[in-house]
C-alpha cells in the first residue's frame, strides 16, 4: 500500500505522521504484552484463591458496595476520557483539559476507594502474608492500582506538556496514547470485577 | 485508508455514550445474574465471563478505536494477547483442577495448627467436617 501523505481534514493529527503512527501500533504491541502480565497473575489468583490457610476468608472481606464504587467510578473515567480525546481531535484544548482533569479526578476517587478497601481487610486481620489467597488477592488488584497511580502521573506530566506547546503533532500522539493506556485500566477492572469479586459472590 | 480514520470527531461522541451506557448495563446485569439468580455454579460462572469478554469487546471498539490504524495489527495483537491469556489463566486453574494438585494437600494438618485462632471461620465452614478431619490425622 503507497504511502501517501497527504490527509484530509478528519484525519486526526496524533496519526498524520509516520511517527505518530508507528508509536500508537507499537503502544498497542505493549498493550498486548500487558495482557500476557495481568493473565499470570489471574492465573495464580484464581488457583489460589481458596487456599486461605485457616485465615479470612475473601468472600466475607468483600463489600458490595465499595466494589461497585470503585467500578463505576473507573467505568466513567474511562468515558470521560474517551470524551477528551473526543476533543481533541476537535482541536478543542479547553474541553481536552477539562474532560482529562474530571478523568484523573475520578482515577483518584478509584485509588481512595481501592486504597480503603485495603486498609480495611489488613484491620481485619487479612494482609498479604495472611494466606495464599490473599497474597494472589492483594498483588493482582495492587498491581491494578500500582498502574491506575502511574497513569494519573503519566497524564499529569503530558497536561502539563499540553498547557505550554498546545495541541500539536506530538502532544497529541501522547495524548492519545496515554488515553489508549487509561481505558486499558478499565478494560483489566472488567476482569477483575468479574474473575474476583463475582466469581467470589457466585462461588460463596 | 488515511481518510477512513476518522469522520466522526466533529459529530456528538455517539459511540462512547453507547459504549458507556452499555457497559453499565452489562455490570449491572453480570451482578444481578451473580447475586439473585439460581442458576448453578458453573452456568453462573459462565454467564459473567461471557458478559466480561463482551464489555471489554466494547472498550476496545468503542473507546479505545482499535479498528483505526494500521490495517488490522492491532487487533490480531490483541486477538493474540486474548489467546496467551485465556490459556495462561484457565490452563493454570485446569490443570490445578487435576486430581492429585489440589485436594490431596494435607489440609487436615494445618486446619489443626490454625484453628484456635480462627474459632470462628472453622465453625462456619468446617465444624460439621471436624470429626472426620480427626479420625483422618490420627491415623
Amino acid at each position: 500500500m503507497e504511502h501517501s501523505e497527504k490527509y484530509d481534514s478528519n484525519t486526526p493529527l496524533e496519526y498524520q505522521s509516520e511517527q505518530g503512527r508507528l508509536n500508537i501500533l507499537g503502544f498497542w504491541v505493549f498493550l498486548g504484552a500487558e495482557v500476557a502480565l495481568f493473565s499470570t497473575l489471574f492465573g495464580t489468583y484464581l488457583v489460589l484463591m481458596h487456599r486461605n490457610a485457616g485465615g479470612p476468608m475473601l468472600t466475607d472481606l468483600f463489600e458490595l458496595k465499595g466494589v461497585l464504587i470503585e467500578t463505576f467510578l473507573l467505568l466513567a473515567s474511562s468515558f470521560t476520557c474517551g470524551l477528551a480525546i473526543h476533543e481533541m481531535r476537535r482541536n478543542n484544548q479547553k474541553g481536552l483539559v477539562v474532560w482529562m482533569i474530571i478523568t484523573l479526578l475520578l482515577g483518584l476517587g478509584f485509588l481512595g476507594f481501592e486504597i480503603d478497601e485495603f486498609i480495611s481487610y489488613v484491620g481485619e486481620g487479612a494482609s498479604l502474608q495472611t494466606s495464599a489467597a490473599l497474597s494472589g488477592f492483594f498483588v493482582l488488584v495492587g498491581t491494578h492500582g500500582l498502574h491506575v497511580t502511574m497513569g494519573v502521573g503519566w497524564i499529569i506530566c503530558i497536561l502539563i506538556q499540553v498547557a505550554s506547546r498546545g495541541l500539536t503533532p506530538v502532544t497529541t500522539r501522547k495524548l492519545f496514547i496515554s488515553s489508549l493506556y487509561w481505558h486499558f485500566l478499565d478494560f483489566v477492572w472488567i476482569f477483575i470485577f468479574t474473575a474476583v469479586y463475582l466469581t467470589g459472590w457466585v462461588m460463596m | 485508508m488515511a481518510a477512513k480514520q476518522n469522520t466522526s470527531h466533529n459529530h456528538f461522541p455517539w459511540s462512547h455514550i453507547v459504549g458507556f451506557v452499555l457497559s453499565i448495563v452489562l455490570t449491572i446485569v453480570a451482578l444481578w445474574f451473580a447475586l439473585h439468580t439460581n442458576f448453578s455454579v458453573k452456568a453462573k460462572l459462565i454467564i459473567i465471563f461471557i458478559f466480561a469478554f463482551l464489555q471489554a469487546v466494547l472498550q476496545l471498539l468503542m473507546f479505545m478505536h482499535i479498528k483505526e490504524g494500521s490495517k488490522g495489527i492491532q487487533t490480531g495483537t490483541m486477538i493474540y494477547a486474548a489467546f496467551i491469556a485465556i490459556t495462561v489463566a484457565a490452563g493454570s486453574v485446569w490443570v490445578m483442577a487435576m486430581p492429585g494438585m489440589y485436594h490431596d494437600m494435607p489440609m487436615d494438618k494445618k486446619k489443626h495448627n490454625s484453628h484456635e485462632r480462627h474459632e470462628k471461620h472453622n465453625m462456619e465452614h468446617d465444624g460439621h467436617n471436624m470429626s472426620d478431619m480427626d479420625m483422618g490425622s490420627n491415623k
